[in-house]
């Protein structure tokens, strides 16, 4: 059996890859919902009416895509560059405790003034949360896997700890949450009585900045040459540490901002089950966008369909909802056997005349 | 022939793509034979000899073994192990050894059973002291790879293919590593074991070791037998007819005015704890159109020195000056700065980035400049116009300037990189092997290139394993040995190669 690569790949089919991937890993639930016992159409038929069957399911999902949408935008581009941020979900409880800090009556405004400057809190406390290991990374050589993956536990404690202390709401009879955000720093809702809210639009902008910074600006010509080739970037004078640090800073800032979104566009206080692992369902969608900015958006609306649909699939049908962690999984997978089958092909040599 | 056939080649093609890497090449081998595969770079003699062994799957043709008791054998294509079963030996040209196993455990890697309780090291060992007594290819055994030289992995890979009691020895350019003194020694061995009946099939593009050392002679070109011959009759000139297809002119040498010193390097000191990468109070002055060649074998500081004069390595003593300005702390981009420009020795590497497209690694020095970018953003058009006309000027052949930079082939990468490089008309040029791996036509086009440049009145360091390349294109020439630098008075080859190796002439 001999692996090749084939040649070229045309665009064509570097697109329809995660399609087909996606459309795999829908097909194979299959397999799990019979063993289950469910009748398998009427499961999909209830996982699409749970995504596409009122205008409050599409909206549910599309407010399920916003944090992933900004996790996914923050492993996209540290990916990039190399720079392999599994901390997001870390970083996104850093920007949700930074949001929290200064939109909880610290200071006081107008929500012109409020909302950027929770933004801000928030995505200097991710960028931050990134920076730490991105530095020991340049400076030490330590595997920024490693530290950025082990941060989310510690920062996960630091913010129990804070919640138990000082950013404990006194109001709240004892739970640990924090105070709530106030009214004029809350991302508005986009519309009336549903869950929507200014979030996606922050989200969708931030993945248009993206595209353009990485395919039209010397800053995203340095982080793709530095990604793909770090010694020819430095040989060529372009300063890879710098690079990598500022990659760094705009990653975990973006996933501070997926835990603003969360906290002062959806929850309102910050508690420690504010996110179900969006840091690491991003590098999922991150991986299904194949590191594209705009293909973060498609990739995201799809996971959170997935996530949606399955929820409601198993209210309606009685199945368990880890089904929706399966069908990402294995569009995961998918994907990545996807890829490998169009950059190589198999070929079986014969057995024929093999007289030794 | 009286020596009875060992092997048949027949009819063997292979195709990459559209390219047509070996187009139905016939070839014997006697037993103790030297058949010398003759031929430039990308004649396909790596590929023929690849699906000898089996690493590559021939589209046509078969190879076919004469086993000893004289049953001929034909191999399954595609599959080493039948190689190795049928007692042929393959010495790469790059090693496949383990670096941090022993001299002895590379030898008997893949000959012990896995399901073996016990490892029959001293039979084993005594083997290949035997075979090291008879054939005079003395390695270390007990030491790690890592701590070997090249001459001496060399030594254990060949040991190892006569451990495997190889018939047939392939070696794919086993001197292009060695000193001239190194090279000499392991034909002395080569010539012992063909004594014995081995027979060797060895891959080269220098004439002269092959007119010294081979029995026979075949002469590949673009993928297709174009002449053998038998070494007794050949004609230096008749094979590098056959080999090149035409005369290649020498780049003309017009005596050039040499000007101020452009590039000045005093008592430079790098300490690292690998001696490759170490330099020892190296001082060296390069003037304003001339070439200086620094010969010298692979591994003795040449990387160390490029990559002082690259930037990237910031000397722990001495100082490096351009055009009279010394630099504090040399960094890539303060070097291109300063005009300095920089043909790595590892094109692939260093030069370019594959993934992104030829136009953008034309561009990637000189993000700064004001047609490349306004406020941050790339100026598309400008840079695909500039992209086109380099391409142009300089021949880049290949898919397009939209094309990612890996589809090119290696000359072409050269030719991106000089375009790069030459267009901002650097004062001084580091041309650390810039011909290396490449065919005749393109090398010639780097040469030919080196020379425009010294007459602009560039200072060129030319950093090259390839003796003839340094006499035929330096004006000066130094040999590195060891991370030091000699001044060298001579062109005498053999003078230069004592040099090379440590000997003072």
């Amino acid at each position: 059996m001999v692996i090749e690569p084939r040649g070229n790949i045309s665009r064509g089919v570097q697109m329809a890859i995660p399609v087909i991937a996606a459309l795999v890993a829908l097909g194979l639930a299959a397999l799990p919902l019979g063993f289950a016992g469910a009748p398998i159409l009427e499961a999909y038929k209830q996982m699409f009416i749970g995504v596409f069957g009122s205008v409050f399911s599409f909206t549910e999902m599309l407010t399920r895509a916003t944090p992933l949408i900004f996790t996914g935008l923050a492993a996209a581009l540290a990916f990039k560059a190399r720079l392999w941020n599994i901390g997001a979900e870390g970083q996104l409880y850093l920007g949700a405790m930074g949001a929290v800090a200064v939109g909880t009556g610290l200071i006081d405004g107008p929500a012109v003034l409020m909302i950027p400057l929770v933004m801000i809190a928030g995505a200097a406390a991710g960028a931050a949360g990134m920076l730490g290991p991105a530095i020991l990374k340049t400076r030490f050589g330590a595997d920024e896997v490693v530290t950025s993956l082990l941060l989310n536990f510690i920062i996960l404690i630091f913010v129990q700890m804070m919640l138990e202390g000082p950013l404990k709401d006194p109001m709240s009879m004892g739970w640990p949450q924090s105070e709530p955000i106030l009214d004029n720093a809350a991302l508005p809702q986009l519309i009336p009585r549903m869950r929507i809210h200014a979030g996606l639009i922050v989200a969708l902008v931030a993945a248009v900045i993206a595209q353009i910074a990485l395919t039209k600006t010397t800053w995203g010509f340095k982080i793709r040459a530095v990604g793909e080739n770090a010694a020819a970037a430095r040989h060529a004078g372009i300063n890879a540490n710098r690079t990598l640090l500022g990659v760094a800073c705009i990653s975990g800032a973006l996933a501070g901002l997926a835990g603003v979104s969360e906290v002062a566009g959806l929850k309102g206080y910050l508690t420690t089950d504010l996110s179900p692992g969006y840091g690491y369902s991003g590098i999922v969608v991150a991986m299904l966008a194949g590191l594209s900015p705009m293909g973060v958006v498609i990739a995201a609306l799809y996971v959170a369909s997935v996530f949606v649909g399955a929820d409601s699939m198993s209210r309606a049908m009685g199945v368990s909802s880890f089904l929706a962690d399966l069908v990402v999984s294995m569009s995961l997978i998918s994907v990545l056997v996807g890829g490998f089958f169009a950059r190589y092909r198999i070929r079986f040599a014969g057995k024929a005349g093999a007289g030794r | 022939m009286n020596k009875p056939l060992i092997l048949t080649l027949a009819g063997l093609t292979k195709r990459f793509g559209d390219v047509i890497a070996n187009d139905a090449i016939d070839l014997t081998l006697h037993q103790g034979e030297v058949l010398a595969l003759l031929g430039e770079n990308g004649a396909g003699k790596t590929t023929l000899m690849n699906m000898l062994f089996g690493h590559y799957t021939p589209d046509a043709g078969y190879v076919e073994i004469i086993c000893e008791d004289g049953t001929p054998l034909r191999l399954p294509p595609g599959q080493p192990q039948a190689a190795i079963d049928a007692r042929i030996g393959m010495v790469h040209q790059h090693f496949t050894l383990a670096e941090n196993l022993t001299a002895l455990d590379n030898i008997l890697l893949g000959s012990e059973s896995l399901l073996s309780l016990r490892r029959h090291r001293r039979a084993a060992r005594a083997k290949i002291e035997g075979l090291m007594q008879d054939s005079g290819l003395i390695a270390p055994l007990d030491e790690k790879i890592g701590a070997l030289s090249v001459g001496e992995r060399q030594r254990v890979e060949i040991l190892k293919a006569l451990f495997h009691d190889a018939r047939v020895l392939v070696l794919d350019e086993p001197t292009a590593v060695l000193t001239p003194q190194e090279a000499d020694s392991l034909f002395v061995s080569l010539r012992k074991m063909v004594d014995r009946g081995l027979s060797v099939i060895f891959i080269s593009h220098k004439l002269h070791e092959v007119l010294a050392f081979s029995d026979r002679i075949a002469v590949l070109r673009h993928g297709k037998k174009v002449g053998e011959l038998t070494t007794a009759d050949a004609d230096k000139n008749q094979i590098a007819t056959l080999m090149v297809g035409e005369e290649t002119a020498l780049p003309d040498r017009e005596a050039c005015a040499v000007g101020d010193p452009v590039l000045e390097l005093k008592s430079v000191t790098v300490r690292r704890e690998n001696t490759r990468n170490s330099l020892n109070d190296v001082s060296l002055c390069v003037r304003a159109g001339e070439i200086v060649g620094v010969a010298g074998v692979s591994g003795n500081g040449q990387s160390a020195l490029a990559q002082v004069i690259s930037g990237l390595e910031r000397p722990d003593r001495g100082s490096i000056a351009v055009a009279g300005q010394v630099m504090p702390a040399p960094t890539p981009k303060g070097m291109i700065k300063a005009h300095v420009g920089r043909i790595p020795e590892d094109r692939h590497h260093d030069g370019v980035v594959g993934s992104m497209t030829v136009a953008e690694n034309l561009i990637i020095e000189r993000l700064d400049a004001p047609d490349v970018q306004t406020r941050g953003f790339l100026r598309k058009k400008r840079i695909a116009q500039h992209a086109r006309e380099l391409v142009q000027a300089y021949d880049v052949r290949g898919p397009g300037i939209d094309a990612r930079a890996a589809l090119l082939s290696g000359g072409n990468i050269q030719k991106l990189i000089l375009a790069r490089v030459l267009e901002q008309e650097p004062l001084v040029i580091l041309a650390n092997q810039p011909t290396r791996g490449l065919d005749f036509g393109a090398a010639g086009e780097v040469a030919r290139r080196l020379m425009e440049a010294r007459k602009r009145g560039a200072g060129v360091v030319l950093i090259s394993e390839d003796l003839d390349e340094v006499l035929s294109l330096a004006d000066r020439i130094v040999v590195m040995h060891d991370g030091q630098l000699i001044e060298a008075d001579t062109r005498d080859r053999a003078a230069i190669g004592l040099l090379m190796a440590g000997q003072a002439a």
